[in-house]
This record gives C-alpha cells, sequence and structure tokens, in this order.
C-alpha cells in the first residue's frame, strides 16, 4: 500500500489536490480536496442585486458566462421580467460561443499532456513519464493542434465579445436581457468566425478526438464513477424557457427521471465549514471552519435525493439520449466533442433567428422582497445560483456550481464523491507517474475556483458598507 | 530586428489603431527583448493565488505574435499551473529550482489576491514534509530572488473582488505582502494581454517603466476612460440613454468611466473586437483600488461626479475613488 499525493493537480482552473492509496498498481481509496477559498457568496451579501451578474462571473474566468447567465435567470426569476426574444438568443450566443472555447482549450491544453508528448521546454518539461503510446504521426498532429486550438479559442471568444463586449468577464448579459442590441455587422462577423470554428471542430477536434479515444482505448474502461447523471438543461429555445436544446433531468441507479430540485441538499460534514452548511441550498448558512476535525476540503458535498452525481458533458449527452455508450474518462472526452459539434450548429441557427432592431432588454424593477433561483449548464456541468433580496439589496446568495458535485469530498454518511470514486481501481504501475490519476481527474474538467465557495453568513445588511 | 529607443517603443504601446493591438506593433521588440539573458529567454514563474484564472485566460487572447508562439519560443514560463504539462511534486520541485538557477533573473507574475492573517492557509499550494504550503509563503519566498515582482490583474494589484465586502478569506494585494523588490502592478478584471507583454517587455528591454502612485505603468493606465471615450462628446452635449441598450452616454446609467484610467476605449479587447461601452454596458472602473466597493453599484450613477460638461479629474490617477494605498 502507497499513497499518491498529487498537489497541485495542474491544467485545470484553480487548486485541486488529490490523494490516493494505491494497492497492487491499482488505486484502492481517493480523496480529492480543494485547497483555496474566496468567499464569494459572503462577498455578495448586501449588494444591488443587479450586480450579482458582473460580481457572480469572477467566481471563474473560464466559464464567466456561465455564472452571468444563471444569476441573470435567477434575477429575472426573482423581478418577475420576460426576457424579449432578441435578449434570449443573444445570451445563447454568448453563452454557445463560450462553450466551444472551453471545451476546445480542455481538449487540446488542459488534457492532451496528458497524452501526447511536447517538446522539452517550459511550459512541457517536468511531466510524469510512462505511457505514452501516439504514434509519431498522431503526435504530431495532435501538438500541432494545441497550437492551433490556442488560436481558435481565441477566435472563440471573438465571437463572444461581438455581442458580450469583452471576455473574460463579458458585460451585455443583465437582468431582464442583454445590452447589446442585435446589429446586422454584429451578425455578419460572428457568422464568419464561427464557419471557421465549427471547420475545426468539425475536422480536427472530431479527428483528434478518434485518433485519442483508439490510441487510448482502455480508458473506455476506466474512470466509471457514481453513473448517476444530473443536468439542469441549457440554452431555452424559446421565450418561456421551457424547451431547451440540451434538456434538464437525472438518471439515478439506472433510471431516468424528472428533475425535482427540492431533493438538492449540501454536506459538509468533511469540508473546513460549520455545520450550519448542511441542508438546501435555499436556506444552509457556511462558515468557514479550517482545520476542522475530519474535514480535507473547501468543496461541499451536494447530493440529489441523497445520491451522488456526476455532472457535465457526459451526463447531459447521457440525460438527452444523445451518447449512452458507456461511463469512463474517455467516454467524457468524446462526449464533450460531441456536444461542442452539436453547439456549433444551433449557433447558425440562432444567428437567423435575430431581428435587427428589435428589443433585447426588458426593464427590471428591484422588489422590497424577492427570492429567485437560475439554472443553467456551465460546459462543465449543472449551475444554481440561489438569491434572496430584502430591502432591495441581496439578504443571501448561494451558487451550487458542476466542480462541487463531481470534486465533492465525502459526505456525513460516507459516500465519496464522484471524481473520488471514479479513481478508484484506475492502474497505477508506477506509484511515482500517475499518469491515469491525472487522465481521469481531467476527464471531468475540474473548475476549483468555482467549487470553492461559501454561503452568505445572513448578516443583516446594514453591516456592510457600499 | 530593430533596436528602437524606449521612447519609440512607448510611442508604439499607445498606438493603437482600430486594427492595430500593441503586440503586433511591438512583435519584433518582444522577440528581440525575450532573446535575452538566461539561455536565450528570461524565465517566468506564473503563480496563482485568490485568482479566477480569467487574466491567464485572457492572456491567451494576445495576438501577434500568436499565443503559441509567446509560449514556447518567446518567454519560457517555467511553472504556471493552468498550461504546464508537470503536476504534483515534479511541477512543485520547478521553483526552488528556479529561484536557484536564476537568482536574480528571473520575473514573478503573480495573478489572483492572497490569503492573510490567520487566514493564510485558505490557499495552499503543494507540500511540504506532507504538510500544504500556503501561498503566501511561495510568493515571499519567490519575490525574493525575483528581477521584478508584476502583479496582473485587480485581485493581485488591489484585493478586488476577493477583498471586497467583509473580505472573508483575508485577501490582499501583493504589494501588502512583498518588499524589498522591484514591484509593478497591471490591475484590470481580467488584465488585457497587452498590457501584460507590454510592461514585460518594458521591464526586460528598459527596465521599470513610468509607474503612477499607484504603480501602474503610465502608457497604459495615464488617461480617463471617460475622455478617451466615443460617447465622450454626447456626455458633453447632455445626450444621455435611458436604457442600456439605446444610443447615448452611458453616465446615468452607472458608468463609472470618470473614475476609470486606461485605455480601454482606444486599445479594446479579444483583438480589438470591442469593449464595455461598445457592447452598451457601463465601465465598472474595474482597473481601480476601489473595484468593485467603490465602483457599485454597477448601474447607478457614480455620486462623485459633476454635470454634463464637467471636466474628468486630472492628472492625479485613479485618486478620486480610492486615493493612495
Amino acid at each position: 500500500m502507497r499513497k499518491i499525493v498529487i498537489d497541485p493537480v495542474t491544467r485545470l482552473e484553480g487548486h485541486l489536490k488529490v490523494e490516493v492509496m494505491a494497492d497492487n498498481g491499482k488505486v484502492v481509496a481517493a480523496e480529492a480536496a480543494g485547497t483555496m477559498y474566496r468567499g464569494f457568496e459572503t462577498i455578495l451579501a448586501g449588494r444591488d442585486p443587479r450586480d450579482a451578474v458582473y460580481i457572480t462571473q469572477r467566481i471563474c474566468g473560464v466559464c464567466p458566462v456561465s455564472h452571468a447567465t444563471a444569476a441573470a435567470f435567477a434575477l429575472d426569476d426573482a423581478f418577475g421580467v420576460q426576457v424579449p426574444a432578441n435578449g434570449r438568443i443573444i445570451r445563447n450566443l454568448i453563452l454557445g460561443g463560450n462553450y466551444l472555447q472551453s471545451h476546445i482549450i480542455h481538449f487540446y491544453n488542459l488534457s492532451l499532456p496528458d497524452y501526447a508528448q511536447f517538446p522539452a521546454i517550459a511550459p512541457f518539461t517536468h511531466h510524469y513519464t510512462g505511457d505514452y503510446r501516439l504514434n509519431k504521426e498522431t503526435n504530431e498532429r495532435l501538438v500541432g493542434n494545441y497550437f492551433k486550438a490556442l488560436e481558435i479559442r481565441r477566435k472563440c471568444h471573438e465571437m463572444v465579445a461581438l455581442f458580450g463586449g469583452k471576455m473574460p468577464h463579458q458585460v451585455a448579459i443583465i437582468a431582464g436581457g442583454t445590452s447589446m442590441t442585435a446589429q446586422k455587422e454584429k451578425i455578419d462577423a460572428y457568422r464568419k468566425l464561427l464557419a471557421e470554428i465549427a471547420q475545426f471542430v468539425e475536422k480536427e477536434y472530431a479527428e483528434d478526438t478518434r485518433l485519442l479515444a483508439n490510441a487510448y482505448s482502455d480508458y473506455f474502461q476506466v474512470g466509471k464513477g457514481p453513473a448517476n447523471f444530473l443536468s439542469y438543461g441549457v440554452f431555452p429555445l424559446n421565450d418561456i424557457g421551457r424547451d431547451k436544446l440540451i434538456g434538464a433531468g437525472v438518471h439515478i441507479g439506472g433510471k431516468p427521471a424528472d428533475l425535482d430540485i427540492g431533493k438538492i441538499t449540501e454536506d459538509a460534514a468533511h469540508s473546513w465549514y460549520d455545520k450550519t452548511a448542511d441542508g438546501s441550498p435555499a436556506k444552509t448558512a457556511t462558515n468557514a471552519q479550517y482545520g476542522k476535525a475530519g474535514a480535507y476540503s473547501w468543496v461541499k458535498a451536494p447530493r440529489y435525493g441523497g445520491e451522488v452525481c456526476e455532472v457535465g458533458p457526459l451526463a447531459r449527452m447521457w440525460i438527452s439520449g444523445r451518447y449512452t455508450s458507456g461511463v469512463s474518462a474517455m467516454d467524457r472526452i468524446v462526449a464533450r466533442t460531441l456536444e461542442a459539434a452539436l453547439i456549433t450548429k444551433a449557433l447558425a441557427k440562432w444567428l437567423d433567428e435575430l431581428e435587427p432592431g428589435a428589443p433585447c432588454e426588458a426593464a427590471v424593477e428591484i422588489p422590497y422582497t424577492a427570492s429567485g433561483v437560475g439554472l443553467v449548464e456551465a460546459p462543465r456541468g449543472a449551475l444554481g445560483h440561489w438569491i434572496t433580496i430584502r430591502n432591495h439589496r441581496i439578504e443571501r446568495y448561494q451558487a451550487v456550481v458542476p466542480t462541487t458535485w463531481n470534486c465533492s469530498p465525502r459526505d456525513a454518511g460516507g459516500k465519496a464523491g464522484a471524481l473520488e470514486q471514479a479513481l478508484i481501481g484506475l492502474p497505477v504501475p508506477d506509484a511515482d507517474n500517475p499518469l491515469a490519476v491525472v487522465r481521469a481527474v481531467h476527464s471531468f474538467d475540474p473548475c476549483l475556483a468555482c467549487a470553492v465557495h461559501v454561503i452568505t453568513p445572513g448578516k443583516p445588511v446594514s453591516e456592510f458598507k457600499l | 530586428m530593430r533596436n528602437l529607443s524606449r521612447r519609440e517603443f512607448l510611442r508604439l504601446c499607445g498606438a493603437t489603431g482600430a486594427a492595430l493591438g500593441l503586440t503586433h506593433a511591438i512583435k519584433p521588440e518582444i522577440l528581440e527583448a525575450f532573446a535575452g539573458p538566461a539561455g536565450g529567454q528570461p524565465p517566468i514563474v506564473w503563480l496563482q493565488g485568490g485568482s479566477c484564472s480569467g487574466c491567464s485566460v485572457s492572456l491567451l487572447n494576445g495576438v501577434q505574435p500568436e499565443i503559441g508562439k509567446v509560449l514556447t519560443e518567446v518567454i519560457s514560463l517555467q511553472f504556471h499551473q493552468t498550461l504546464m504539462a508537470a503536476a504534483g511534486e515534479p511541477a512543485m520541485e520547478i521553483l526552488p529550482a528556479v529561484k536557484k538557477q536564476y537568482a536574480g533573473q528571473y520575473y514573478l507574475v503573480v495573478e489572483g489576491s492572497v490569503s492573510t492573517g490567520d487566514k493564510v492557509m485558505y490557499s495552499t499550494l503543494g507540500e511540504r514534509d506532507g504538510k500544504p504550503v500556503s501561498f503566501a509563503e511561495w510568493v515571499k519566498t519567490m519575490a525574493a530572488g525575483a528581477k521584478a515582482v508584476i502583479a496582473v490583474g485587480t485581485c493581485a494589484t488591489f484585493g478586488g473582488i476577493p477583498a471586497a465586502g467583509s473580505n472573508p478569506a483575508g485577501s490582499k494585494a501583493v504589494s501588502d505582502v512583498i518588499s524589498g523588490v522591484p514591484l509593478i502592478n497591471v490591475p484590470g478584471c481580467p488584465i488585457h494581454p497587452d498590457r501584460v507583454l507590454g510592461t514585460l517587455v518594458h521591464a526586460i528591454k528598459y527596465g521599470i517603466p513610468e509607474l503612477d502612485h499607484l504603480k501602474r505603468p503610465t502608457v497604459f493606465f495615464g488617461k480617463c476612460v471617460h475622455d478617451l471615450c466615443g460617447r465622450r462628446q454626447m456626455f458633453d452635449e447632455g445626450k444621455f440613454a435611458t436604457r442600456l441598450s439605446e444610443p447615448g452616454c452611458l453616465y446615468k446609467l452607472g458608468c463609472k468611466g470618470p473614475m476609470a484610467y486606461n485605455d480601454c476605449p482606444t486599445r479594446q479587447y479579444n483583438n480589438n473586437t470591442s469593449w464595455c461601452v461598445a457592447a452598451n454596458a457601463p465601465c465598472i472602473a474595474c482597473v481601480e483600488p476601489g473595484f468593485p466597493d467603490h465602483t457599485s453599484p454597477f448601474f447607478e450613477r457614480m455620486p462623485e461626479y459633476g454635470p454634463a460638461g464637467t471636466p474628468s479629474p486630472q492628472p492625479r490617477q485613479g485618486n478620486i475613488i480610492g486615493g493612495d494605498k
């Protein structure tokens, strides 16, 4: 038995430590820990609710649009406003463009160095050694596309900036719709960039995924996890918002079911927060308690009806019936690629649906008291924002984010998180070079800055200086 | 390669036409500057603390030279958590190795705020003898041997959002935890890639650039957004938008352009695609030390500023909202 500590796990957003016990060349126990804490929700307390859109997207620079969208949905809900069609579509265009950026950067720039051999120069030196098995031609192709992908993902951001003003941290998504209007020249410029990006996704990304999956086909057999899935659904297709490009739902114990957000709870038995953190995200209050006995992470443990769920592209593709071949490290990579192709096609259609000159924002009025929920899918999984407004200000805010689901620690019942479960059984023939472990971790595309957060402790608004 | 004088270089930094980013204009200068000491390239160590990685992602949006070329041929990025191949122990061995091998020659870039006080363990990176090491300790250790420290993004320069409100993680700016080494602040939420690369080039080729009282390079942060804004004339003429998506100056809808000192209106973002006001959104003065507490509510008119036609406060940058740190 040997303990292997990987701190930090690099090539992901934020600070993640993974500790596994290996016995006879296999992982037999695993712990995943978030090692950085900022306390965003506490920072939000007492502010103008509209500001939540700009502040929460700063939780994460990789998927800021997802937080902006979740916050805007929560505010639309709390304010009771109907977003005009153009506003809905422009939000989709901003979010969709960043999905492509996120999936592309994940495959090429965050994951690929686990599988391909790069030139021995910084920042590619000092990596784990061992099982790299791409033939020379494939290796060269993939490494070349690493650099091509950097350029393509930059263009994805340019596409987003056409409507979003800038990326990261777009400015156009606001409560009630978007500030940016549907101008013909922006639509044309977006279309032009999209055509180039779509070609890369269809020709290069799809083929590169196939090459990787063929060379590392044994990764279809490892990294399974709980095989329970959850999705909030994303990209509303009409103004009522019920129909979405990718639907909501859960898949628990092999059975599909409708989503019931009342079944979502958080548990902090093994997280550095006190007991007030346990319960429904609409009600809990969390206070940091670093060093708490038995705790090992800043990430909390969300559960659905007490069950551990995986979220992300594989969950979405599985629940919507688009991809159900298996649950593994490689299946996550394949599902992500399929989703990128699906979104490139949808974006082209939404551009056609825009009506230049039509309104894109509805007037909003901040109520004295209100509450709202905003549910969306970030590229890496289910994202929910819960807001309570009192005296026209934010009284309580909470975000339950994808990586909290995927990289949660154990709960009070001892149930390990999705990633922790997925690591069990992985081969580690060489304990000094745990390649399979980092590959499996990266298949989830973790985002720790999102995962590590805290609920507002519910301090009176007057205590916060504005 | 051209050998530009400092004056010519600075002119290039400021000369951003509609279709020409800084990195385009100074491409040969970047290549030349980084082809200097220390085995061809000055090593860069990029540490991420209380951050969202947005500044790193923004760096990747740099154009000309392509960022891939910058990463492999131009700078020697020895440590960067989001990009490097190494993980775990092999990754953490890099920092002491760089400190020893390139003593006094490497540049330390810090992204994100630093947890301090009894909350220092709220941010850790790697282990020593089986115990986690605080991010604050890494910043101090690596700053001690650096040629200069460049704090990038508003979290690293002024504390930013992590230090806002009740500051639950005891977050502070880099300037609050290091001393005795040259420091340059390059704020922004996120940073603009031109401003980071331009600052690095200047530091390497000509030394520390001229800084304002907040240690920001004046070449990028010397002018008021309100003065450079394409809608300034609308302000002077009293043409104000009543909702964001209609034409007009956004001042009454919360624009903090008069508080903000940088060249966003001319430089723009994402390969000159757009910027906040061009997308009908208010400037939120994200480069200022008061961000976000003193520059919010973002959609409410700022109280400190006068009626249409009022000249922008000049010339002391940033003073009207945060004052000296």
